[in-house]
């Protein structure tokens, strides 16, 4: 999970000067969600076609995310083959550079952070008659976390092929360490387990010769170890209630979300398409969220596609969740990630696609070039930007804890990739 | 478990089975309303629900590591047969 910005309130004491390398953790429960997630998309991918197996394509991709002190960059190289039309195998390299001095790592006054995440996916398809089945499966590895996942889906298409159905289900093994806030080494007495579950049916339909809409239903369930090993809460300091003090988050051992999508996309009168979606999204800690998205890609001539989008995300806290508790040890759960408080995101999206070797080069087919550009902004409604009580009570700038001007930051995503088809 | 309880369940089991191939195999016999011929804008590239998979599945990955919900995301089909 080496990606998340979101930071890690490391150590156990605000006062305890964390170091960089109990801070490494800070992304720790989705690395795997998000290997399950590649895992499931690697699996049902040739489903988007139908009977179909997916196109001869290889993919290199570079990825810069920066943002709340964060810089996050790598590459990501996919590709797929098929072979006599009935199998695919698919392979995907992911990689993720990290530099952190996000807002958690700056309270907890630790310094900035290196770490690498690596991960390997492997797919397989088999298509027969109008049924196709998928198989796969991730491998991610941090310096002190492991996941692994295994996933497999079916997809049936029906009704002259204007339905699709798809059946998915993943499974996924987590292993969570911690490493020494001093020395950096792995803590070998620290070895926790998580066990994950993630089902999935869908449906697209093609309702008009210009409009094809996609319901899909995904339930996942964690068990095991879910917080972050090295993040904290905070609390009023029984000493001097202008300040605060820092506890290990306890988080509950299970977790149990439901998500319902619907997704749709209409050509134009002209050669232009709109496309719409919104998520449902609730879960067993208390969260709800709701997510909204609209874009319009416009080619202009045969070899560019232009598009933009917007979306916007808003969801509820989870009910452990505080910005700061009254007292240490308030409740049996407890937590202050930024990412279960009560919070909205925008995003703007702008691209450009180009096509070349259209009459294909060699052994190519065609190609494109992309640029992707995102930008994201994150408004926090309970989550409070705890360095200005940090600052000497002298500090004109200085406020007591729990008066502090909410968080926010503005995040900057560029992609840069290359496909080509063979 | 008494082998009454068994045989009713082996009969609602039956039935629910056979109410399936049922439903299936009258699925097989609708006439596609959107002809095949008629699908070239649905063929096209814009209309792809997932046209650059290794963008998608980062844009995922972003938002997923920040953001409480997770799940749904992944592109059910097009269910085109355009090709």
């Amino acid at each position: 999970m080496a990606d998340t910005t979101m930071g890690a309130l490391n150590g156990a004491y605000a006062w305890a000067r964390v170091s960089a390398a109990s801070l490494r953790r800070d992304r720790l429960r989705r690395s795997s969600m998000v290997a399950l997630w590649l895992c499931a998309a690697v699996a049902l991918s040739p489903l988007a076609r139908g009977a179909v197996l997916p196109e001869d394509r290889a993919d290199v991709l570079y990825h810069r995310y920066e943002g709340g002190g964060v810089t996050i960059h790598g590459p990501s190289v996919l590709v797929r083959k098929k072979m006599a039309e009935k199998y695919a195998v698919s392979a995907n390299y992911y990689m993720d550079m990290v530099s952190s001095a996000s807002i958690d790592v700056e309270v907890s006054g630790a310094s900035r952070y290196e770490e690498e995440r690596d991960q390997y996916s492997l797919g397989f398809d088999y298509l027969r008659g109008k049924t196709t089945y998928s198989l796969a499966y991730t491998n991610s590895s941090e310096n002190d976390y492991q996941a692994e996942t295994a996933s497999f889906g079916i997809s049936q298409d029906l009704f002259g092929d204007l339905t699709t159905i798809t059946m998915g289900f993943s499974r996924g093994e987590d292993i969570v360490r911690k490493r020494d806030t001093i020395s950096g080494r792995v803590d070998p007495g620290f070895r926790e387990p998580i066990d994950r579950w993630s089902y999935r049916v869908g449906v697209s339909q093609v309702l008009t010769r210009t409009l094809v809409m996609n319901l899909g239903l995904e339930v996942i369930t964690d068990e095991g170890y879910l917080n972050n090993p090295y993040r904290s809460y905070r609390y009023v300091n029984p000493g001097d209630e202008r300040l605060f003090a820092l506890g290990g988050e306890v988080y509950p051992r299970t977790r149990t979300s439901n998500a319902v999508a619907l997704n749709a996309r209409y050509f134009l009168p002209y050669r232009a398409a709109l496309h719409g979606g919104y998520r449902f999204f609730t879960d067993t800690w208390g969260i709800g969220a709701d997510t909204f998205e609209i874009g319009y890609t416009h080619p202009l001539g045969a070899e560019w596609i232009f598009e933009a989008a917007y979306r916007y995300y808003t969801q509820s806290r989870a009910d452990f969740y505080s910005d700061l508790f009254e007292r240490r040890d308030e409740q049996n759960f407890l937590a202050r990630d930024k990412e279960l408080s009560t919070f909205k995101s925008q995003t703007l999206r702008i691209g450009a696609t180009y096509e070349f070797a259209r009459s294909g080069w060699r052994f190519v087919k065609k190609g494109t070039v992309n640029l992707f550009y995102d930008r994201i902004e994150f408004d926090y409604d309970d989550f409070r930007d705890a360095r200005y009580s940090l600052l000497p009570a002298s500090d004109p700038r200085f406020r007591a804890a729990g008066t502090e001007p909410l968080y926010g930051f503005g995040a900057n995503v560029f992609q840069a990739f290359v496909s080509i088809w063979f | 478990m008494r082998p009454i309880v068994r045989m009713k369940r082996r009969a609602v089991a039956c039935s629910a089975g056979a109410l399936v191939v049922l439903v299936l195999s009258a699925c097989g016999n609708v006439e596609p309303w959107v002809k095949p011929y008629e699908r070239q804008a649905l063929a096209d590239p814009i209309m792809s629900f997932d046209r650059n998979p290794v963008s998608s599945a980062y844009m995922h990955h972003v938002f997923e590591a920040r953001e409480g919900a997770r799940g749904a995301v992944g592109s059910a089909g097009g269910g085109c047969g355009c090709n």
